[in-house]
């Protein structure tokens, strides 16, 4: 009540016929208000009036705040079944009050939206879900043609957009995926190199290294720093378009938004996911090899062990093949999510967010199905 | 014109600009309470610029700006908070935070600044969206609304602590005439009801006259005030060619459409 003007404040009495009278006096703004309304219900409630006068000749101000507290008895009146009579009140306040309407207050009240139970909302999400997947499916069918029309006639092709995309998410790229290469080899072959000590089996760590880097770990954290780098960055850029109406202008002048901004994207990035995934190898490599060297092994012991442990299949469809699958789902992925952002000021962060989300997820889904496969090939 | 004695703003000789580039020189008026003043200009002369600096978004060059007597520029944080609390500000675009309702757009600045119960606070803002003609739509999101419906809500978030200003910068730009007209009219009951003052920024001929009490007109050839008067005074305005190009061009082309 710290807050209520000094001479604001509002009397109550009530008589035994239900004739509860409220007199307010002072300043009624935004600052009183809520005091005044809070003792104006506590009243209400414990009153139970048939009929309500207010006094409202000692009002020195009333501002819009002021008006809705004259304004709420009114609907409390409606709603609770009393009258509200107001007495002494001036000319120009009483024009503010008439300016709305109780009945269309009290219809719009009734008229709000209704929220969701929970078998709604389970259903809304699975609906949501399916959706979701009938829309990657379309979308998937969509690249896949545009892709191969480009392929066919390459001068559909955007191919300034593909350099400029490749240099953004291969060439910009290379220092923190050959920083994090080097840091994930120095950790494995650390974490590694003390338990297979201890059987005496040190020198196997190069293998391990090997093994895991080229296999899975190169390829998996590649794909996953481009998820992060450029996958949400193809989803903030379209999305942004999106929103700009940019991407309906483009199909309103007979241009096909997938080909024109999709594929130079995805082609792309699946073409330097690879190389990526070269140095991501190698630098991981440098970083077991720094470890190898550290607990006593020469380093042609350990080039030795590496060489055996992968040969030219293994490299292939961990680098090759494994870089083109991973790049194209990260891309894919944000640009899908890019181009199905919604409207207002969050929907490219909800776009951004989904993509990475979608692009690590695709990727990991992804590797369990080549370890499957691999393990069935015998390689 | 409702206007009562005494200025509530006073601009005193304001040179503003971005970085090395002056864009106003030497601006200076007073806009008395209860007044309806529009800034006019061509595109780029800096009407924008100058309702920045008169809301203490930027801070000029040169001179002060005082509302109700307190510098904005100079104001520490209390006194800051004291004349903020004075204005209300509506944005070009309406500037609506895309991930709150109309109602909690609207009612977010009675539950920062006072103790309302939930209630109270919930009325009130219905009330001020049903000023705006916006009874009902208190739950839809802004994104779900035309340009007009955000601007015209934009306007009841800027007016729910009655402020005793408002800016508005181009209220009517991309409405329909007939939703235009009924901001215009918004506008003058607003001012004539409620007393509230009102500085707006527009282009929109129609508007002007309207609702202003007075008009300045900003130039960007001489980065300063050519004219000022009422609507009348500058359409009849004959001695000034920049005055007389922007009101007699402008109606010329409507009456040829």
């Amino acid at each position: 009540m710290s807050n209520v003007h000094v001479n604001t404040r509002v009397r109550s009495e009530v008589d035994t016929s239900g004739n509860l009278t409220f007199g307010y006096s002072g300043r009624l703004d935004a600052a009183t208000v809520g005091t005044l309304w809070r003792q104006t219900a506590e009243v209400l409630r414990s009153a139970a009036p048939k009929r309500v006068s207010v006094l409202a000749d000692e009002i020195a101000y009333c501002d819009g705040s002021g008006v809705g507290l004259l304004f709420w008895l009114r609907l409390r009146g409606r709603r609770d079944g009393f009258s509200v009579e107001f007495k002494g009140l001036r000319e120009d306040l009483a024009a503010r009050l008439e300016m709305f309407d109780v009945e269309a207050f009290a219809a719009a009240g009734q008229g709000r939206r209704n929220h969701f139970s929970l078998p709604d909302k389970v259903g809304h999400y699975i609906w949501g879900f399916l959706e979701d997947v009938g829309e990657h499916l379309a979308f998937v069918g969509e690249l896949f043609t545009a892709t191969v029309k480009c392929l066919v006639r390459p001068g559909q092709l955007r191919w300034k957009d593909v350099f400029l995309t490749a240099e953004r998410a291969g060439a910009n790229a290379v220092g923190i995926v050959a920083l994090l290469g080097f840091l994930f080899g120095l950790i494995m072959a650390f974490s590694s190199a003390m338990p297979l000590r201890r059987f005496g089996a040190d020198v196997y760590v190069a293998d391990l290294a090997a093994i895991a880097l080229v296999r899975v770990i190169g390829p998996f954290i590649t794909a996953v720093i481009l998820a992060g780098r450029s996958g949400s960055a193809y989803a903030a850029e379209l999305g942004t378009m999106k929103i700009n109406d940019e991407i309906d202008a483009l199909t309103t002048m007979g241009l096909e938004p997938v080909r024109f901004l999709v594929v130079p994207k995805v082609l792309a990035t699946m073409l330097v996911t690879p190389l990526l995934t070269v140095i991501a190898n190698l630098f991981g490599l440098i970083g077991s090899g720094i470890v190898i060297l550290s607990i006593g092994f020469p380093l042609v012991t350990y080039i030795s062990h590496v060489k055996s442990a992968v040969d030219v299949d293994v490299l292939l469809i961990g680098v090759v093949l494994k870089g083109i699958v991973f790049g194209g789902l990260v891309a894919g992925a944000g640009c899908l999510r890019g181009l199905q952002t919604q409207t207002g000021a969050s929907a490219v962060g909800i776009s951004t967010t989904r993509a990475v989300v979608s692009g690590i997820i695709l990727v990991v889904m992804a590797e369990g199905l080549f370890a499957v496969l691999l393990h069935f090939l015998g390689i | 014109m409702s206007t009562q004695a005494g200025p509530i703003i006073q601009v005193e000789h304001v040179a503003a600009g971005y970085h090395e580039t002056v864009i106003l020189e030497d601006i200076s008026f007073q806009v008395a309470k209860g007044e309806v003043l529009v800034i006019v200009g061509s595109s780029g002369c800096g009407k924008s610029t100058l309702l920045k600096h008169m809301i203490g978004l930027m801070a000029p060059l040169k001179g002060k700006v005082l509302i109700d007597g307190d510098d904005i520029v100079a104001a520490d944080a209390e006194v800051k908070h004291r004349i903020l609390r004075k204005i209300g500000v509506m944005f070009q675009t309406g500037a609506l935070f895309g991930s709150m309702t109309l109602l909690e757009n609207v009612r977010l600045a009675l539950d920062e600044f006072t103790d309302m119960p939930h209630e109270a606070a919930d009325l009130i803002a219905l009330m001020k969206l049903d000023l705006v003609g916006l009874n009902g739509y208190g739950e839809y999101m802004p994104a779900e609304l035309s340009g007009g419906m955000q601007k015209r809500a934009a306007i009841a978030r800027a007016m729910v602590l009655d402020p005793q200003i408002l800016f508005l910068d181009e209220p009517s730009a991309g409405l329909d005439p007939v939703t235009s007209a009924g901001l215009d009219a918004l506008i003058r009951s607003l001012a004539e009801t409620l007393g509230m003052t009102f500085v707006i920024v527009t282009h929109e001929l129609a508007s002007i006259f309207a609702v202003a009490d007075r008009v300045i007109m900003l130039e960007k050839e001489i980065k300063t005030i050519v004219a000022t008067g009422t609507p009348q005074e500058m359409r009849d305005c004959t001695d000034n060619p920049w005055v007389q190009r922007f009101f007699h061009r402008q109606a010329e082309s409507r009456v040829t459409h």
